[in-house]
């Protein structure tokens, strides 16, 4: 793909316009950090941008008795220093920041990491753990999908041509309720998930766990929601046997493939550990937030 | 195809440009401005030697189009220090020899600089994660890591 036509819309109305006004292959650029390499790598087929950074609504944020909407195009490097969020929501604050380079996360966003839909996107399965939902909007009206639901293959979402993420909204969680992410990569930092966990868990005043959300990132075509891990969760307070059920539940879900950055065996493995120890995490957050 | 005409601001100054929509900012930065402080290492975002900042937030030049630039404000390499004066991180890098080819190095004082502004007394290590994508092809990174901290102490000194 070249880029051959650059367009920087105002507004979702003009935006939405735009993606379904060309015969050209047409693409949404956010931070552009995913796409511009992609533009770069098969450069014969002519590729028209719709820039949605000129949009307020898409690089804004709210935080209120309601949750959180996020524009889905607010870069890493700003939605990381929001302490307001990172208060609620610290394992998806965790993930964003996990992101690349603090140059790359001067320009991607989680909305163009959940849009990309890479397996190994770090911030999918934080925000599957506390439940977020993709607000997608196209010529046809809105509709509200949830982010388990919105990935549905390497590379792969929901997203019909024509429409575009508008907003990722996530509830706003309870006193006693909150998340972790945690990733494994062979190096501290710059690198992409071999595996990765998050996890959310609500604790009620004795310390049992009322609910939870368990997803794992890396080792399927798409990140899941493993309810049978949440399961091994709930009603227990997260002791040490309960939370080896989950990781074991986790690892009986994966379904890896081998490749340089790691083997069925080993991500089958490393999961059920990150799943453990994300969720002592959250419960230890989640304690302090009683 | 028909050349865009961009009108931006780089280290203060107005500048205007012809660029194609494909080109990156890097691009026009080394090969229509003649603005070759700019280093190209690998294209992609990996490697940080392309860091200038966009409306003050650092990234890489290769990752943002050229015709991105438009109304923001694009500081680079050219804009720290002078010809005939460094600045402190500059002469912190002579200082402590953090660098041997050289190719990193307008990169890494680009987003020492970056860094700084943002936290002035950075820890040994959030200078490192701060830092954890310019990378030095040459492994110098004890003598970087060394004057980014120097720099560091002697601008709070200095403030």
């Amino acid at each position: 793909m070249a880029v051959v036509d650059y367009n920087a819309p105002q507004s979702v109305q003009e935006a939405v316009a735009l993606l379904s006004g060309s015969d050209i292959k047409t693409k949404v650029m956010a931070g552009g950090t995913d796409l511009i390499i992609q533009s770069k790598s098969q450069a014969v087929e002519p590729l028209r941008v719709v820039d949605l950074k000129h949009i307020a609504e898409m690089m804004s944020y709210s935080l209120d008795d309601g949750g959180l909407s996020l524009g889905p195009c607010m870069c890493c490097a700003e939605f990381t220093a929001l302490h307001d969020v990172e208060t609620l929501y610290p394992g998806l604050v965790e993930a964003a920041y996990l992101i690349g380079s603090t140059q790359v996360q001067g320009r991607a966003s989680i909305g163009g990491n959940l849009c990309n839909s890479s397996p190994a996107a770090d911030t999918i399965p934080a925000l599957i753990a506390i439940g977020a939902k993709c607000r997608i909007v196209g010529a046809g009206g809105e509709r509200t999908v949830a982010v388990e639901d919105f990935v549905t293959g390497v590379g792969r979402n929901c997203m019909q041509s024509g429409e575009l993420l508008q907003r990722i909204l996530v509830a706003r969680p309870a006193p006693g309720s909150r998340d972790a992410y945690l990733r494994f990569i062979p190096r501290t930092e710059m690198d992409i998930a071999v595996a990765g966990a998050g996890i959310s868990v609500t604790l009620d005043s004795q310390g049992v766990c009322t609910a939870a959300r368990v997803a794992i990132g890396a080792v399927a075509q798409t990140a899941l929601l493993v309810a049978s891990a949440a399961d091994a969760l709930i009603g227990t307070q997260l002791d040490d046997a309960s939370v080896a059920k989950a990781a074991a539940a986790a690892s009986a879900a994966a379904s890896p493939i081998t490749d340089r950055r790691g083997t069925i065996e080993f991500r089958r493995h490393i999961v059920g550990v990150l799943v453990k120890r994300a969720t002592l995490i959250a419960k230890e957050r989640a304690q302090a937030s009683l | 195809m028909a050349k865009l005409h961009i009108t931006t601001s780089i280290n203060g100054e107005a500048t205007e440009f012809l660029c194609e929509p494909h080109e990156t900012l890097l691009d026009v930065l080394r090969n229509d401005l003649q603005m070759t402080g700019t280093k190209e290492g690998c294209g992609s975002g990996d490697c940080g030697a392309c860091s200038v900042t966009v409306d003050g937030r650092l990234t890489c030049a290769c990752l943002v189009l050229g015709v991105e630039a438009a109304g923001r404000e694009i500081g680079t390499i050219e804009g720290i220090g002078g010809s005939d004066k460094l600045s402190v991180i500059q002469e912190k890098f002579l200082e402590h020899a953090a660098l041997q080819c050289g190719i990193c190095t307008p990169g890494l004082v680009v987003s020492t600089q970056a860094l700084l502004e943002q936290n002035p007394n950075p820890t040994e290590a959030e200078a490192r994660y701060f830092l954890a994508g310019n990378l030095c092809r040459c492994t110098g990174y004890d003598k970087i890591i060394r004057a980014v901290l120097d720099a560091a102490a002697t601008m709070r000194g200095a403030a």
